[in-house]
């Protein structure tokens, strides 16, 4: 039979790290062809952003007001790249739960390819869908008047702050995928996802909210990322003085690193335990 | 070289306190078909995970190809394929992009990994259906992309979990077929099933696995004689006439006839099967006996169990247990 020989057992570290990147591109090939046939995903995963910019933006917009002043619709942009981004672990969740529940994952872990690389392509693979996600997102902001008036730098950090948030919530999502049964049970992680992402400062000041909710909001890491992007952007900010709220850019990267740092173990620990 | 594709000694796996695998034994030659033929909750989908480096055994050692399962999984993994008891593809890809993944993730460069998921396209008769979406699939083209997956290497030994459960009789024929031409090129297969007809019909060699270890193993015809083979089974029309029927049944039986008196029916293994079914027919007949239905028929898995345990096949099992494939 025509199949090639196989490959020598004992690989050296160079060979090893070249097949780890090799398997991680393969599946980040996997996951971008996911989101080519299957165009409406895109549309759903957008649609809720999309559709509360439309709302708060225009339908409410006018009752909305942002406290020491500044247009909602400048300060609400920011907040619905936020969302988007702590959204995102959702997707992840799914489709970890689905490749353990489908039986692709025991697939990947009987073949000879690198263990990590089903985790690393998936990361890599989840961080260009949310850069895809922000393109989109932004591209309809500026299409209804938002501006950023930081420079491009400041843009550019803002966005990468976004991503790095989505990035340390990737962590999660694996760590909540492998934990529930099914893909049904995945669906209602969303009753996790949606107090997360409104909960927060992305819609408004949390000085507006009850004062308990209004403390979660404050140590939402959604909202130091949103509030760091939104002095980065030059957007309004309505901040109080909360230690909180004055070192948002300080924690918008902090409580990534410590997300990261919390999870990606435990992720790496909840894949080891498949072999249980 | 090892002479066994398949050394398995004393395995043992716990899931808390329920005993998978309880002291499993097996021993599979190179280059021939094994079946593993047990009940639901046997074992058998267990013993497929720990021969496949899925999950770590809890006593007891395991080799494929001469190498052992703990200690080498990662040259283990290049000399096996495996096709999971669900047909383990991407839902969302096609056929054709399935196979080239799985092509480059067997560490296949990228022009060979499209080359060979052609072949396989080919081999297992899905080019027509390559470019389309796998949830436009019949359950046996699933299957069959599931098995061209699996063999993408050409691997040493293949190991098979239920690969026909679900599955019509049509699409069980096309499973069927694929796993002989592989065989002819030399792979070894474990194929675990739940039916006899099919270890019967594939197999060269059957372990029959009860309560996570080996109760019985051979070549089918002396595990068919063992469980006395076929069956000749009469049902009378008048329940009077039952012991007359036993006694016509017993002239040619190879062991004492069972009798179900609910049923009316006799029935009793047999080994001369159509010269046996001619003469209680005709003897039938002579003697005025009238009858509802009279045949041949397989042992079932139950008989089987019933024979070699002494007990039925375990029905404790949760019935949430899923059984269908997606
Ligand atoms: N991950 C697990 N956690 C707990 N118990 C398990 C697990 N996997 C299997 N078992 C139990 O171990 C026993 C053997 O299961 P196994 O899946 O190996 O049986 P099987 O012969 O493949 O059955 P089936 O025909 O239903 O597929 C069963 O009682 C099952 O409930
Ligand atoms: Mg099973």
């Amino acid at each position: 039979m025509s199949v090639d020989a196989k490959i020598a057992d004992d690989e050296g570290v160079g060979t090893r790290l070249y097949w780890a990147v090799a398997d991680s591109w393969t599946i980040v090939l996997r996951g971008l062809t996911h989101y080519v046939r299957q165009p409406s995903n895109i549309a759903w995963q957008l649609g809720f952003p999309i559709v509360s910019v439309l709302l708060f933006g225009y339908v409410f917009g006018s009752a909305m007001s942002v406290p020491g002043g500044g247009d909602y619709q400048e300060f609400l942009m920011p907040g619905m790249f936020g969302m988007t981004m702590a959204f995102g672990f959702m997707n992840t969740a799914y489709i970890v739960v689905y490749d353990k529940a489908r039986g692709v994952t025991d697939r990947f872990r009987s073949m000879p390819m690198a263990p990590s690389a089903v985790v690393t392509g998936r990361g890599v693979g989840d961080l260009i869908g949310a850069s895809l996600d922000l393109v989109v997102l932004g591209l309809t902001a500026l299409a209804i008047g938002w501006r950023s008036s930081g420079g491009v730098l400041d843009t550019l950090a803002a966005f990468g702050l976004l991503l790095l948030l989505r990035f340390a919530l990737i962590w999660i999502g694996v760590v909540l995928g492998l934990l529930v049964p099914n893909e049904e049970a995945a669906g209602s992680l969303f009753a996790v996802a949606f107090p997360f992402g409104m909960i927060s400062s992305a819609f408004t000041a949390p000085s507006l909210m009850p004062d308990w909710l209004g403390a979660i909001a404050l140590w939402n890491p959604v909202s130091s990322t949103v509030t760091a992007s939104r002095e980065l952007f030059g957007n309004p900010v309505a901040t109080g003085d909360t230690w909180i709220e004055q070192h948002a850019l300080l924690m918008a990267v902090v409580w990534p690193v410590v997300i990261t740092l919390i999870f990606l173990p435990l992720a790496v620990r909840r894949f080891q335990r498949l072999s249980r | 070289m090892p002479e066994h594709a398949i050394l398995a000694e004393g395995i043992r796996k716990n899931y808390g306190e329920k005993r998978a695998l309880d002291g499993f034994d097996l021993q599979v030659p190179k280059g021939m078909v094994y079946g593993l033929l047990g009940p639901n909750g046997a074992g058998k989908t267990t013993a497929v995970r720990i021969l496949t480096t899925l999950v770590r055994l809890d006593g007891g050692r395991a080799e494929v190809a001469g190498l052992d399962v703990a200690t080498q999984a990662r040259q283990v993994r290049r000399r096996i394929g495996l096709a999971g008891q669900h047909a383990a593809v991407d839902e969302i890809l096609t056929g054709r992009q399935n196979l080239r993944m799985f092509g480059r993730l067997f560490h296949l460069g990228k022009k060979r990994a499209a080359e060979r998921a052609e072949e396989l396209l080919e081999q297992f008769d899905l080019l027509e259906a390559a470019d389309k979406g796998i949830k436009t699939y019949s359950g046996g083209m699933r299957r069959r992309l599931d098995l061209a997956a699996s063999m993408i290497f050409a691997p040493d030994v293949l190991f098979l979990d239920e690969p026909t459960t679900g599955l019509d009789p049509r699409g069980r024929n096309e499973v069927w077929d694929a796993v002989r031409s592989l065989v002819a090129r030399g792979t070894t297969v474990l194929l675990t099933t739940q039916y006899l007809d099919e270890a019967d019909q594939l197999a060269g060699r059957i372990a029959v696995i009860d309560r996570g270890r080996v109760i019985a193993d051979g070549p089918p015809e002396s595990l068919k004689r063992l469980i006395g083979g076929d069956r000749i089974e009469v049902v009378v029309r008048d329940p009077a006439n039952l012991s007359a029927a036993a006694a016509v049944v017993a002239r040619v039986a190879s062991a004492e006839p069972e009798i179900d008196e609910t049923a009316g029916r006799v029935h009793a293994p047999v080994a001369e099967r159509v010269a046996a079914l001619t003469e209680v027919a005709r003897t039938l007949q002579d003697d005025g006996i009238a009858v509802e239905d009279i045949g041949l028929r397989r042992p079932t898995l139950d008989e089987v169990f019933l024979r070699l345990t002494g007990h039925r096949a375990d029905d404790d099992e949760p019935a949430t247990k899923e059984k269908v494939q997606a």
